[in-house]
């Protein structure tokens, strides 16, 4: 009998045998199933995850134009062009996480790809705070503010986002692994991104010196892109969109070089 | 004929280290400030080759903690050796640890779908034999009900159906098949057997059990990590049990 080399596979010492399944039908599954197990026993399906932002936007619209008035055109739809990715961001993020400990029954038990992990995880929760996309976007409608064809940077701007954050899960992902304090350290990094993001408070007041570093926080510039966009109705500034693609692409790299560093002693750890 | 190996171990190590404190923070510091862990690790493995032909069964024996499971999970790719190499010819099915990936809030059919991607199915395979899978179940008329309705026995029977319809090169079997009732044993048996009438390699980790002896030609008795046999599966079996009641007796 001869034959079968092209299906040869070697596995060395420290590393794993690549895996040879079928990723993009795996992935689809895996989101299928964060999806359905997720609106399965809820009721009320996605209406709780337009409650969120809806009672946020509505609190910090009291607060801002009742308590402390503002001079801010539609206060409502520039808090939820900030409550929206900020939310996006910090679900993301978290889940991300989480995801390869919450999934430890899959690593130890079959050798797909770890990365698939982490990337389903961010990938499911963009399908989930979908809705909360668009509800941004209805709001902004409602508010008179209309469509223009800048709304297309929207699509870059997200892109670059999820780009991002995936990088940061597989960071932070892995980290988890070895340390499970990680998971506590993420959320108190988002307590503190809510003061920190220019949520309900626009960028011109930021004092000059900070702008720079605003706008290499990814969330911020996302925030002030989609303001751009949305209530203004122009293209986001060139030089707030190349710190986005390059932070959102070294951050890729980054997430991805040190998850396959960390990869092959999962399995020991969980 | 190196082309007809499907298995093939080289001088493999395989060490875990004792870490169980070290998950949070507090110890990766202590263990900072005190120059780590000075603890031995221990081997699972400690130089182990050997070689599989295909379409050859092999059977390996050994009490807890022999270091068979390590030796699976080389062979199923979830862990890498420490040293050595380790080779595998074409595409594995582990029959042990079955139904990764299955949720109780999602249907039978759903469950299916996922935990076929886990073992490495595409699309095309999966929708080609999905009838048939359902079909060695016996569980057609549960395939729209959620997970958490079914027993566990319909369960593993449902997870052992997956598996066998990979199109495996490779059959990894972990201890007696305890899935379902005898009647479903039987039948999970039967279509093992008829693995190998197929010229399947079978790699099959066992405390030395009638099943062993019917289905493996060879044996390899693993104690503490080392080989300490390599032969035909009756005589392997007889030098084991042999050892085990020289030390029961004693």
């Amino acid at each position: 009998m001869s034959g079968g080399a092209s299906s040869y596979t070697k596995t060395m010492a420290n590393r794993r045998r690549p895996w040879t399944g079928d990723s993009l039908f795996l992935i689809h599954n895996l989101i299928l199933k964060d999806i359905k197990v997720r609106y399965r026993n809820m009721s009320l399906g996605v209406l709780w995850s337009l409650l969120n932002p809806l009672v946020m936007m509505t609190v910090l619209w009291f607060v801002f134009t009742k308590i402390y008035p503002n001079r801010i055109p539609h206060f409502a739809a520039f808090v939820l062009c900030g409550i929206v990715p900020y939310n996006v961001f910090t679900i993301c993020w978290l889940s991300g996480t989480t995801s390869i400990v919450e999934n430890a029954g899959i690593v130890k038990r079959v050798p797909v790809d770890r990365a698939i992990i982490p990337l389903a995880s961010v990938l499911g929760n963009c399908v989930h705070m979908s809705a909360q996309i668009a509800l941004l976007l209805l709001l902004v409608l409602a508010t008179g503010l209309g469509m223009n064809r800048n709304w297309v940077w929207l699509i870059v701007i997200w892109g670059l986002a999820i780009a991002f954050i995936t990088g940061l899960s597989l960071l932070f992902s892995a980290f988890n692994v070895y340390v499970r304090d990680t998971r506590y350290v993420v959320e108190s990094v988002n307590v503190v991104l809510f003061w920190l993001v220019p949520i309900f408070y626009p960028f011109s007041i930021v004092p000059s010196q900070y702008h720079e570093i605003y706008q290499l926080n990814p969330v911020a510039a996302l925030v002030l892109a989609s303001r751009n966009i949305l209530l203004e109705g122009v293209a986001p500034p060139a030089s707030l969109l190349i710190k986005l693609a390059l932070s959102s692409i070294l951050m890729l790299f980054l997430g991805l070089l040190v998850f396959r560093k960390l990869e092959p002693r999962f399995y020991n750890y969980l | 004929m190196t082309s007809g190996t499907a298995i093939e171990f080289r001088e493999v190590w395989k060490a875990f280290h004792h870490h169980t404190d070290r998950l949070l923070l507090r110890s990766h510091l202590r263990n900072l400030v005190s120059a780590g862990d000075a603890r031995e690790p221990f081997y699972a493995l400690k130089k182990v080759s050997f070689r599989m032909e295909r379409g050859e069964s092999l059977a390996v024996v050994g009490a807890n903690g022999a270091g068979k499971s390590t030796l699976l999970s080389l062979v199923a790719g979830l862990v890498p050796p420490d040293r050595g190499a380790v080779n595998v010819n074409g595409r594995v099915a582990a029959l042990f640890e079955l139904g990764s990936g299955f949720h109780p809030d999602l249907t039978g059919a759903e469950n299916v779908r996922l935990n076929a991607a886990l073992l490495g199915m595409d699309r095309k395979r999966l929708n080609a034999v999905f009838a048939e899978i359902v079909e060695f179940a016996e569980l057609a008329d549960f395939m729209a009900e959620p997970l958490r309705t079914y027993s566990s026995g319909m369960a593993m029977r449902l997870a052992f159906s997956v598996a066998v319809n990979v199109d495996p090169d490779v059959l990894l079997i972990d201890e007696v098949l305890a899935v379902g009732d005898h009647a479903f044993q039987a039948k999970c048996f039967e279509k093992i057997l008829d693995f190998r009438r197929q010229g399947k390699t079978i790699l099959c980790v066992s405390h030395a059990t009638g099943m062993v002896q019917r289905l493996c030609s060879r044996a390899i008795w693993l104690d503490h990590g080392d080989v300490m046999l390599d032969g035909a599966t009756s005589e392997v079996i007889d030098a084991y049990e042999g050892r085990l009641r020289s030390n029961t007796g004693s």
